[in-house]
């Protein structure tokens, strides 16, 4: 029989191991030795501490209750931890990148470090922890009274039990927990010690489990069909109570403050996560695992009415075997102590950042005034907050005295802190998340379940029966379990759901008509989209001799060695000479956030705040800089529209440039054109002139030769001129049209003839004359030149041996269209395009005019308001001359 | 005419090859097998608020079973997240050694 010394030797051991344990990892951490500290699998195991004395002893208690129940607390985490890729990974990064201490600092910082909302959160935070210190206290008392009751020998006293145990914890928090201020440097020691713990509480749990199943009921078929005789045999589960549970559970893992602690806080690397996804889940699995058989077997072997919140215990004891017992213990006893331990550490964090620290800066008057080492203050409001968290703890023992199951007073605890959900959430996913969205949804929960669940459960003066029957003030929908009316509902059931959907409610209405300050809108910017940008965009502006000032109160808060070690880093890497480092905005970022790793956002803000004199970010600014880069923006499109109408003048000035050149260089080919026209006939007039001048005795035959020669090179030269004028008064415009009415036909009829009289070459000329009865309204005789010229060029040009010309006309839509097509060879592809241009003849050999005679047409055509143009592609030269049926003025 | 410039500036060498956008695709749709997974879980643990309790008619499931449900749908959960979390990290450390030989060889 284990007496009772024995068990308080082993336990004392067992303590000592432990502090021996933290110390060791400790020294190994700061020798920057011992690698496997910061593994995923000391993390995971520092996780555990979510399964406190309360689900160690307190599970199997739920499951003889109320069966499979005691499940869905774990089946909550275990969701949480599988979506860690929705949630916990963006948690984590917020966390390191912002630097944060607990999930008080974490909301004041995401709604523009308000330290309103950090004390809320505070408060809530100690409201829900001091019950569940209570509760592990509680339980380390029942296990000891176990084993006092079987050894009647024993000197015990439960009220000192309890003292002793919660004085050793808190000094046990006090000498691990505040060794170093930087709250984001890793507790190295305490999470060891706490993986230790887990381990061994993992391990009494299976061994009390394996001992139920293959020691007492013998082996796992008989075990089950003892579990479907039992009384708890059958799956009843109430469904509400089932979905709450799990839902409660999951957000209570996430907002518990020691949960945040060791999950966030001590996060080394985001990457454990991906460990801690599968194998927390697991550890959970196997903590659940023989809780059933536990209960079932309990039940059967234990005289009614013993308590089943103990039957891990006592089990074990009813069988004889006192040293399964004695583990079973040590278990619980790992449980509850890790949980306490964690948990006074993360609220004494909160509390001395957030209740402490800004009152105590509030005292003092400015910064002139702070005197001696901040950094001791800091720390002594710490250890004296972990005092203060333990004695509250114990007093609320004391003065409930026990008694109530252990799992109603967890769930009581998860049900507040929960309250944080919709405000963690909505700041970590919504930008429109606001302050004061945050506040009134916080203070909503929290009343809704201080009404319906706390201060019913305390009972007595708190909540007088007249209230829980008629409600507050004799109204009836305020009945605390029957809120609006609505009765029947689990007491749980019924916070849970009117609390946190209230509270979300009242969270988004508010969020949505208030207004966030600008550093509100930018830390929340930096919350949501932190995979984005993990960079602060916030900035400080200061003056170098402030830098002195800074150095000073770093000094008080780091303590001289860190802080002049980073100052001077600072210095380094601006490159100045000084050892002050200049107060730019980035090292006052980074400087913030060095100090708010030790008294928390909110405070280190308002202190930097005191020397560089406020935030530099401010409304005015904000608008400054967006009319600044309004006005660069409207300049630049200015720019824009101006630069592009100099390109497309520049692009027309080019055009008219190349037209220019174009036309001086066509001036200067006609030039010598005409020149070269010109001198031919010139010529052969000057020799034949000379030599009828010159030669004597020339005969006549010969004389009238040659006088016929300069005749008809003067013809030739006078036709010339005579197309040259006709082509410069009709480019000039000049020429004045005689317009008259005819019909096609006789116009075409008068052309042949002229054209074909008084040549040898024969022509053939088809038309089909029914179709040219068109009336014209024109100038003819214009017209019948063109087609002279036409009809002249097929005679001249057309190789063929017997040469057609068909001619063809169309009424088409209000002009005539006439096409002048011979058998020959018409005219090749490369010449097509310039056979309208002065000059421009087909064909060397066949000199026969000055080759201004189609550009003559084109003129013509054009004041006629008609065009001429070559068709190709119609088996021989082809031409076709269209105009409107009426000359009109304006087709000019 | 901009952006015929931007395409003829873009050097070829940038466009990632096949093999590697493979890769990323994979990664991206294990990302989005991780993320449904809580939802089949919460789907899994939700089925048993089907099951008729003592109060209906008829045979209420035994315990066992009940227990034997809700440890295998656990422990199916923990398996396919301990698979997701290897392969995470397997198409992570080749992906990075990969975008490595990517800058060599760039």
């Amino acid at each position: 029989m284990a007496t009772l010394n024995i068990l308080i030797l082993v336990c004392l051991g067992y303590v000592v191991l432990l502090f021996g344990v933290a110390f060791a990892a400790d020294r190994m951490a700061a020798a920057g030795r011992g690698k496997w500290l910061r593994s995923p699998l000391v993390y995971t195991l520092s996780l555990s501490i979510y399964c406190t004395a309360w689900t160690f002893y307190g599970a199997v208690g739920n499951a003889a209750r109320s069966g499979l129940e005691f499940v869905t607390i774990y089946l909550g985490p275990t969701l949480v931890m599988v979506s860690w890729w929705w949630g916990l990974r963006k948690l984590v990064r917020v966390g390191r990148s912002q630097r944060v201490t607990s999930i008080a600092d974490l909301l004041s910082s995401r709604y523009g470090k308000s330290n309103t909302l950090a004390v809320c959160v505070t408060i809530l935070a100690v409201l829900g922890g001091t019950p569940y210190i209570a509760l592990q206290l509680q339980s380390i008392t029942l296990s000891f009274s176990i084993f006092a009751e079987a050894d009647p020998s024993g000197l015990y006293r439960e009220g000192s039990s309890v003292f002793w145990v919660a004085t050793g914890l808190a000094v046990f928090a006090i000498l691990f927990g505040t060794r170093n201020l930087d709250a984001n440097e890793r507790h190295h020691g305490v999470v060891t010690a706490i993986a230790l713990e887990s381990v061994v509480k993992l391990f009494a749990l299976l061994a009390v489990g394996v001992f139920v199943v293959w020691g007492v009921a013998g082996g796992m078929s008989p075990m089950m069909d003892r579990i479907d005789a039992s009384e708890i045999g059958r799956w009843n589960v109430d469904a509400g109570r089932w979905t709450t549970l799990i839902f409660l559970s999951a957000a209570a893992f996430v907002c518990l403050p020691r949960m945040f602690q060791v999950m966030i806080v001590e996060n080394d690397d985001e990457g454990h996560l991906r460990m801690a996804a599968w194998a927390f889940p697991l550890y959970l699995l196997l903590m659940s695992l023989f809780v059933v058989p536990i209960a079932v077997v309990g039940l059967d072997l234990l005289p009614e009415g013993s308590n089943p919140d103990l039957f891990v215990l006592t089990v074990p004891l009813s069988q004889g075997n006192d040293w399964l017992a004695m583990l079973s213990f040590i278990g619980g006893f790992s449980s509850a102590t890790s949980m306490v331990i964690v948990t006074a550490m993360a609220l004494s964090t909160m509390v001395s950042n957030h209740v402490v620290m800004p009152i105590w800066l509030n005292t003092q008057e400015g910064l002139g005034s702070i005197s001696g080492d901040v950094r001791n203050i800091v720390l002594m409001a710490r250890r004296v907050s972990i005092a203060v968290i333990m004695a509250l703890g114990y007093f609320y023992y004391s003065l409930s005295g026990g008694g109530t199951a252990l799992s109603s007073i967890g769930l009581v605890a998860f049900a507040g802190i929960s309250q944080i959900l919709p405000a963690l959430v909505g700041g970590l996913f919504w930008r429109g998340a606001t302050r004061t969205g945050a506040l009134v949804g916080l203070t909503v929960g929290f009343v809704l379940w201080t009404y319906t669940l706390l201060l019913p459960g305390m009972g007595g003066v708190w909540m007088p029966e007249t209230v829980m029957q008629n409600g507050l003030f004799g109204l009836g929908w305020l009945r605390p379990q029957a809120l609006f009316g609505i009765e029947g509902m689990d007491p749980m059931v019924h916070t849970v759901m009117w609390s946190l959907s209230l509270n979300t409610v009242a969270f988004c209405i508010t969020s949505l008509f208030s207004f966030p300050s600008p550093l509100e809108r930018l830390q929340g910017a930096q919350f949501v989209n932190v995979f984005d940008h993990s960079a602060t965009p916030r900035g400080w502006t200061g003056s170098v001799a402030q830098s002195e000032d800074l150095m000073i109160m770093t000094q008080r808060i780091l303590g001289a060695g860190p802080a002049q070690e980073f100052f001077q880093t600072e210095a380094e890497q601006q490159g100045g000479r000084s050892r002050l480092p200049e107060p730019t905005p980035g090292f006052l970022n980074r400087l913030e956030r060095e100090l708010s790793g030790s008294v928390g956002a909110a405070t280190a803000h308002a202190m930097i705040g005191q020397i560089v004199g406020g935030s530099s970010v401010s409304v005015e600014d904000l608008l400054a800089v967006a009319d600044e880069s309004a006005q660069l923006l409207e300049y630049s499109s200015q720019l824009e529209v101006k630069s592009a109408e100099l390109s497309r003048t520049a692009r027309k000035l080019r055009e008219a440039n190349t037209k220019l050149t174009q036309i001086s260089e066509q001036k200067d080919s006609f030039l010598s054109q005409v020149s070269h026209e010109l001198r031919t006939p010139m010529t052969s007039i000057r020799a034949f002139s000379e030599i009828m001048r010159d030669t004597k005795g020339l005969r006549g035959t010969e004389q009238t030769r040659y006088a016929a020669i300069i005749h008809d090179e003067a013809l030739r030269l006078t036709r010339l001129l005579d197309d040259l004028l006709d082509l410069s008064v009709l480019e000039s415009g000049q020429v004045s049209l005689n317009v008259g009415d005819d019909s096609l036909r006789s116009v075409l009829d008068r052309a042949v003839s002229s054209a074909l009289a008084g040549t040898d070459e024969k022509l053939a000329v088809r038309r089909s004359r029914a179709s040219e009865r068109i009336p014209l309204h024109t100038d003819l005789d214009r017209l019948g030149q063109v087609f002279i010229n036409l009809i002249s060029n097929a005679q001249k040009y057309c190789e063929s041996p017997d040469p057609i010309l068909t001619i063809s006309a169309h009424d088409v839509g209000g002009r005539v269209v006439i096409d002048f097509t011979d058998n020959g060879s018409g005219i090749p592809p490369e010449a097509q395009s310039m056979v309208f241009e002065k000059f421009a003849r087909v064909g060397v050999d066949k000199a026969g005019g000055a080759g201004l005679g189609l550009a003559i047409c084109r003129e013509i055509m054009q004041r006629l308001g008609g065009e001429i143009s070559y068709l190709p592609g119609q088996g021989g030269g082809a031409f076709r001359v269209s105009l409107p049926l009426a000359y009109q003025q304006a087709a000019q | 005419m901009t952006a015929e410039g931007e395409s003829e500036r873009k050097p070829s060498g940038q466009r990632p090859s096949v093999f590697l956008e493979r890769q990323s695709y994979r990664r991206r749709r294990l990302t989005d097998a991780a993320r449904l997974l809580p939802f089949l879980g919460a789907a899994l643990f939700a089925l048993p608020l089907l099951w008729p309790g003592l109060s209906a008619e008829g045979q209420a499931v035994p315990l066992s079973s009940a227990m034997f449900y809700i440890f295998a749908c656990w422990g199916g959960l923990i398996l396919v997240g301990l698979i997701f979390g290897m392969a995470a990290r397997r198409l992570r450390t080749r992906d990075e050694s990969e975008t490595e030989a990517d800058q060599w060889r760039r």
